[in-house]
Parts: C-alpha cells; structure tokens; sequence
C-alpha cells in the first residue's frame, strides 16, 4: 500500500484511539494508520518509544503525516522524527492541525493517492 | 576539568536527587500553571538514569551526557523530555573528553541553542531557557560555582512575573503571571547540583 500513512499523537490514548476509529470509518483500511497515547506509565502524556512505534506501524514509502494535539505531544513528535534513520527523516511530516479534524481531513486526502504535502496541506488548510 | 568514574557517578546522583527529592514542589508548581505532571515526569526521568547509574558512569563524561539525555528523551515525556534531554545530548556532543572551563562554555552555548531550537522558543518567554541564558552569561563571565548557583535560582524567581509566551502555560495568558515557571525550577535545581558537586571535584 503506497497511500501515506496517519499517525494519530494525543495526551489521552482514549483519544487517539477514538480519533483512529473516527479515521478508519471514513477510509476503512486504504490508509496505513496508527495511535499512541499516555506517558511511558500509561498516565496522560505522550512518549517518544509510543511515537516511534506508531510511525513503524504506519509506515508507507509515500510517507506519513502526524497529527498532534498539545505541545508535548509536537515536541515528542519532533523528536521522534530526529531519531528515525535518515532515509525515512524526510518523509515524516507534523501537521499543524487539530488531532481529530485534522487527522480525518488527511487520512481522505491520503485515501485518494495524494503525496504527503498535499495531506499535510489539506490538514492544515481546512481549519486555517 | 576532570572527572574520573567516581566524580561521574556522584554528579549523577546529585542531579537526579535534586529533582527527584523536589518533585512535590515542581508538581505543585505546574499544577499552578501547566497540566500539574512536571515533578513526576521528571522524576520518572532521573529515577530511569540512575537505574542505568553503574554502566553509565564507565561511560566518558561526552557518552555518558548523551545517554542521560536519551534517557530523559525517551521517559519523561512531556514536553520536558525533549527539551531537558535534548540539552543533555547536546552537551554530550559538544564536549571533549576532559574539558576546559572554555569548552565548558561553547559547549552549553550550543546546547542552549539546541533547546531553543526544539522548543522554537528564545529567552523571555517563562520557559527553562529564562535560566539556561542568563546562567551561561555567568558562566562565560568566569562566575564561580557559588555565582552559577545563585544566578540559577535567581533567574527562576524572575520568572514569576513574566507572562508565558510558549508551553501550556501560555494558555492562560496573563494568568500564567505571579507563579514561577516550573522548567525554570528544574532547571535551577539541576544546576545547582551540578556545580556544587563540581566544585567539590576541583576543592578535592
């Protein structure tokens, strides 16, 4: 599957969870897709070991688009990205964008073939 | 500045306990600002650093830097976690092996800018760089341990005037004003014990 992968990042994993059900409702299984939620404890948080993990259980070689909700989770999400072989840096992209919105918004554009820019564009626009 | 395998060990220890033994009051502080979870953020981080303590302090002073900063990067979370590790890091890179008190300061210089970076944010904006740059003025004056120390907690007490401009603290706008910033705190905290366990390194 060549559609760009969504990556859903919140403080509470019962968001993202619910904001990847919300996704797959719309795309079904055309989009690779992951969610990570909570703290390394499994409080409200965001950890980098979760990003990572949901960016490998997303992967497309079109790329994926994160979707974030507060600082923490964009800082994580940053840094996550960082740490990613070099090959794959560059074809990981945080969207500015509300987490829910933003990732149905992008996991559509994804659906229908668009490159990473255009749903990262498509994310962001929608709300701006 | 030289530190051998025991200095190592105890300037970790003394970092971690600074925090660890403080976070209540960080808690309380970003209970008053934040989402209330700085203290046990980063005291899961430091708890995590000195679980790995003995292997990390056989580490060089650079490697062992780096892989505090990992640590921290990896089990803090929140947004501290990149930003205190990423310093940690930073330092790693920048540093030789033994360094010079010259060394010292390009070093924190860039990983000072590393943090702004990660952050996007810049001194003046209720955030643990309002202790970072002041600090590194003291430091590249030539301040002595005690001036470092007490340039630490002064700048994290300047900051509870200020009206945060970046972190969930921003979120209040000028609500955020009359309580200390909680990075700041930790930031003091860790700094303080950093120079006074070096300092007794160079008395010893």
């Amino acid at each position: 599957m060549s559609n760009v992968g969504i990556v859903i990042v919140s403080h509470s994993p019962k968001i993202a969870e619910g904001a990847a059900d919300m996704v797959r409702q719309m795309v079904g299984d055309a989009v690779p897709l992951a969610w990570t939620g909570g703290d390394v404890d499994g409080g409200l948080g965001t950890n980098v070991a979760g990003i990572l993990e949901a960016i490998e259980t997303a992967w497309s070689p079109a790329g994926v688009a994160i979707l974030v909700d507060l600082g923490g989770a964009e800082t994580n999400s940053e840094m996550a990205v960082e740490m990613l072989p070099e090959d794959r840096r560059a074809r990981v992209l945080v969207c500015n964008a509300p987490v829910v919105e933003g990732a149905v918004i992008a996991a559509t554009e994804s659906s229908g073939g668009s490159s990473l820019a255009a749903v990262k564009r498509s994310a962001e626009e929608f709300y701006a | 500045m030289s530190l051998d395998r025991v200095a190592r060990e105890r300037l970790v220890r003394a970092l971690a306990a600074s925090v660890i033994s403080h976070a209540d009051e960080l808690t309380s502080l970003d209970q008053a600002i934040g989402d209330g979870d700085h203290g046990l953020n980063m005291k899961r981080g430091f708890e995590a650093v000195l679980a790995v303590l003995p292997g990390l302090a056989d580490k060089s002073l650079p490697e062992m830097l780096k892989a505090i900063g990992m640590t921290l990067v990896m089990k803090v979370g929140g947004a501290s976690g990149p930003l205190v590790g990423t310093f940690f890091m930073e330092l790693g890179k920048a540093l030789p092996e033994q360094p010079s008190r010259a060394d010292l300061v390009a070093a924190t210089e860039k990983a000072i800018e590393a943090v702004k970076a990660r952050g996007r944010s810049e001194a003046g904006q209720k955030t643990l760089l309002d202790v970072l740059v002041p600090v590194h003025a003291v430091l590249a004056g030539g301040g002595d341990a005690k001036a470092i120390a007490a340039e630490a907690a002064q700048a994290a007490d300047r900051t509870t005037p200020m009206q945060a401009i970046r972190g969930r603290a921003s979120f209040l706008g000028e609500r955020s004003i009359g309580h200390m910033d909680p990075g700041s705190r930790s930031a003091s905290l860790l700094i303080g014990a950093a120079v006074e366990t070096l300092e007794f390194e160079v008395n010893t």
